[in-house]
């Protein structure tokens, strides 16, 4: 074991992918001698090689295309873009190529890539470095999309992720790449090595994609959240003193129906929490299908915590960002309801 | 003229038009067409700023009396030209079955090769088992030549029950992994990338395989086109990248895609790749450049660009009616003529060929054509006789079947 940031996890599931499987190939804007602008390919290219772990021109399409090409031959591209943000001109290669080659070839090709991506907000990073476009990308058959929360899940989710026989968008919270943040801005940030889950293991593991965790236990109701808004959620309950049980989805496509069904069907209420903006964002899909599911165990409606239907603002960041405040009083409207 | 160059009127938005509509007389005199053999063959480790011109010529090999001349003749056999040949004979016979069959509502869809034959089916001949292409849906000659069963590619036009892609695709989108043929995407130039990919991968993997992307002129506008050329040059990746100028887009002409600003293949000048342009209607010279281009490539010398000047003769598509936007007769005046009936008279120049030969070969093309339908449509056809599975419809979208799709085919009742 050792203590990692989650950017250290990162890095540290792609070396060990590197290490134990040639196939695997690293690359992106700023990936390779320079190692990332947010440090996660650090000292790849040095241990592995310019054809391992290299720069690319700045063509998001590019990059995923080649990747695309790279997987019909046989090799397994872990790429980077370098913010979510960003990732929209490569949308036609995800969308129409990467997500579909396997069913329009009755899987003569395939397309075994990683898509790694920095998103959400928190940050300051203003409209276009802060967005969460993980709905986008769940509604694309053929995807698998996984957003980890913490060290030890960014590592085992990337390695199972690289080792999968489909294509994966990884979406990184760029809030949590140092320390764990709960939505109160005012408070100094902890870093991840003053936390349990900064304990990860330093060789090759992996945390199964599919699978929700139950971070907080709880008899009330069901918070649904993943990636920075585990930890909103978590303060919270701590906030309003509600046993909420709230679920890491970590993986939403394919999602972990059967957790999230057995949560809520025993606390009869369910809050969504997203940062992603509120219409047609996977919050509604979560919804409908606790809805589907749990009707008759419903003792209150639904309801969506999540980012404002705006482009994600600069100066009114906090207003914007779901915090522990509003997650908090959705959480006592709901055990009223 | 409002707006003048030195005035200060108005500004005007330049759209460009072709010289020829429906009804005018097709003119082609603006098209420079070089005398058979005089462009030159640098040996293919030429330094590419050395062969800028050859971006702005046109490489030919057979000249009007039907005798290959110049220094790209001499690429191939007198057998390989006789099954050259007969693959473009296969290939146009092909085209008129399934246009036929599509008219009697046994496929959905099907685009035609009319005029292009000679760009994939002597292309093919120059790569070697193990080379991947990346093909547009107008480069079925590529599966004709590399021997891909004719039955097959008919299941996958009728969507029967014998279709090697279960129904799932569109008529025309083939894929052989075997054949070295590129699952085809109904999204234009995206698999141009790819190729460049793919390229890439064989390279860090230190393999002697190499790959072939290929576009047409109207894609050439999309985002891929340039990602493809600027990672090709920056990775040297062996690769080579087809153009296939047929002059139009559906409707659009060439023009819209801004041709005859420069040409399509002076656009890799700017990317440091050899850039060269060929004769497309002329068998002889589209497998010479290929076999350069391909032997560049596999000698790690990097990529080169080609341009395929030819003409689309038939309709863009089953759904498509060129007489709403070009002169019928067009395809009659474009001088460049038939791949066809261009090397057919070469052969007969050389004395390996007669018109009676050419008309036995043709009896023999068509019979082939029609055993393939026959066996195929056994199979069924897409309104009647065998068809895939409802079931197969689930499968594949992902190596194991997640639970949201098992649930869901239950829900369909398969």
């Amino acid at each position: 074991m050792a203590r990692m940031s989650m950017i250290e996890a990162i890095r540290s599931a792609m070396d060990v992918s590197m290490e134990r499987n040639d196939d695997v190939v690293v690359f992106g804007e700023d990936v390779g001698y320079f190692g990332g602008v947010f440090r996660c390919t650090a000292g790849l290219q040095q241990k592995y090689g310019k054809t391992r772990c290299f720069d690319t021109p700045i063509s998001e399409l590019g990059i995923v295309g080649a990747a695309i090409g790279m997987a019909a031959y046989g090799l397994r591209p872990c790429i980077e873009i370098q913010f979510a943000d960003y990732v929209y001109p490569a949308f036609d290669q995800i969308a129409s190529e990467a997500a579909r080659i396997r069913y329009r070839s009755n899987g003569q090709f395939t397309c075994p890539i990683v898509i790694r991506m920095p998103t959400g907000g928190g940050i300051f990073g203003g409209q276009t470095h802060s967005q969460s476009p993980e709905a986008l990308f769940t509604h694309v058959s053929g995807l698998k999309v996984v957003v980890p929360s913490n060290p030890v899940d960014a590592k085992g989710l990337l390695i199972a992720a690289i080792e999968d026989p489909d294509p994966v968008i990884f979406l990184e919270p760029k809030r949590l790449y140092n320390g764990p943040f709960d939505g109160h801005h005012d408070k100094p940030v902890t870093p991840w090595s003053k936390h349990a889950l900064g304990e990860v293991p330093e060789g090759h593991f992996t945390v199964p994609l599919g699978k929700a965790e139950v971070r907080r236990a709880g008899a009330e109701l069901t918070v649904l959240a993943y990636g920075t808004m585990t930890y909103v959620s978590e303060a919270a309950a701590a906030d309003t003193g509600i046993d909420a049980e709230i679920i890491d989805l970590k993986t939403l496509l394919p999602l972990d129906l059967e957790t999230i069904v057995a949560s809520v069907s025993k606390t009869g209420r369910c809050v969504i929490v997203h940062e992603a903006t509120l219409t047609s964002g996977f919050g509604a899909e979560l919804a409908a299908l606790v809805q589907k599911h749990c009707f008759y165990h419903l003792e209150a409606p639904i309801t969506r915590v999540t980012g404002w239907d705006t482009p994600y603002p600069h100066a009114q960041e906090w207003d914007y960002f779901p915090g522990p405040a509003r997650v908090g009083r959705a959480m006592i409207e709901t055990m009223e309801g | 003229m409002a707006g003048s160059s030195t005035g200060n009127g108005p500004l005007q938005l330049h759209v460009p038009e072709p010289s020829v509509r429906p009804g005018d007389q097709p003119d082609f005199s603006s098209v420079k067409i070089p005398q058979a053999g005089t462009v030159e063959r640098p040996p293919v480790d030429v330094d590419p700023r050395d062969i800028r011109d050859l971006a702005f010529s046109i490489i030919r090999v057979l000249n009007r009396k039907g005798e290959a001349v110049g220094p790209w003749a001499g690429s191939l056999t007198d057998e390989e030209l006789r099954d050259g040949l007969r693959d473009m004979m296969t290939l146009r016979a092909f085209d008129a079955r399934m246009q036929t069959a599509q008219r009697q509502g046994k496929t959905s869809f099907y685009m035609q090769h009319m005029g292009e034959e000679a760009v994939s089916c002597a292309f093919r001949k120059a790569m070697e088992p193990g080379d991947m292409n990346f093909p547009t849906y107008r480069q079925a000659g590529l599966l004709i030549a590399g021997g891909y069963p004719m039955v097959d590619m008919m299941n996958q036009i009728y969507s029967n029950e014998a279709d090697p892609l279960k129904g799932r695709q569109l008529p025309i989108m083939y894929s052989s992994k075997e054949h070295g043929f590129f699952s085809i995407s109904g999204n234009l130039g995206t698999q141009f990338i790819q190729a460049v990919g793919w390229a890439m991968a064989s390279a860090i993997k230190r393999d002697t395989r190499i790959a072939a992307g290929w576009i047409g002129d109207g894609s050439t506008a999309e985002s891929d086109f340039h990602a493809a050329l600027v990672f090709a040059s920056t990775y040297q990746a062996p690769v080579v990248l087809n153009i296939v100028n047929n002059q139009w887009a559906i409707s659009t002409f060439q023009g819209i895609a801004r041709g005859g600003s420069g040409t399509f293949a002076a656009r890799g000048l700017g990317f440091g790749l050899p850039s060269l342009r060929v004769d497309g209607n002329d068998y002889l010279a589209v497998h010479a450049v290929a076999k350069w281009a391909v032997e560049r490539a596999r000698r790690n010398l990097g990529p080169t660009l080609v341009e395929y000047v030819t003409y689309r003769v038939g309709a863009h598509s089953t759904s498509d009616d060129p007489s709403a936007y070009r002169a019928k007769t067009e395809s009659d005046a474009w001088p460049l003529g038939d791949p066809v009936i261009r090397l057919k008279n070469h052969l007969i120049v050389k004395g390996l060929w007669s018109d009676e030969r050419h008309k036995q070969a043709e009896a023999e093309v068509m019979d082939s054509v029609i055993a393939a339908q026959k066996e195929a449509e056994s199979h069924g056809t897409l309104h009647s006789g065998g068809k895939p599975s409802t079931r197969d419809m689930f499968e594949g979208v992902y190596e194991t079947m997640p639970p949201h799709l098992r649930r869901q085919r239950q829900e369909a009742g398969v």
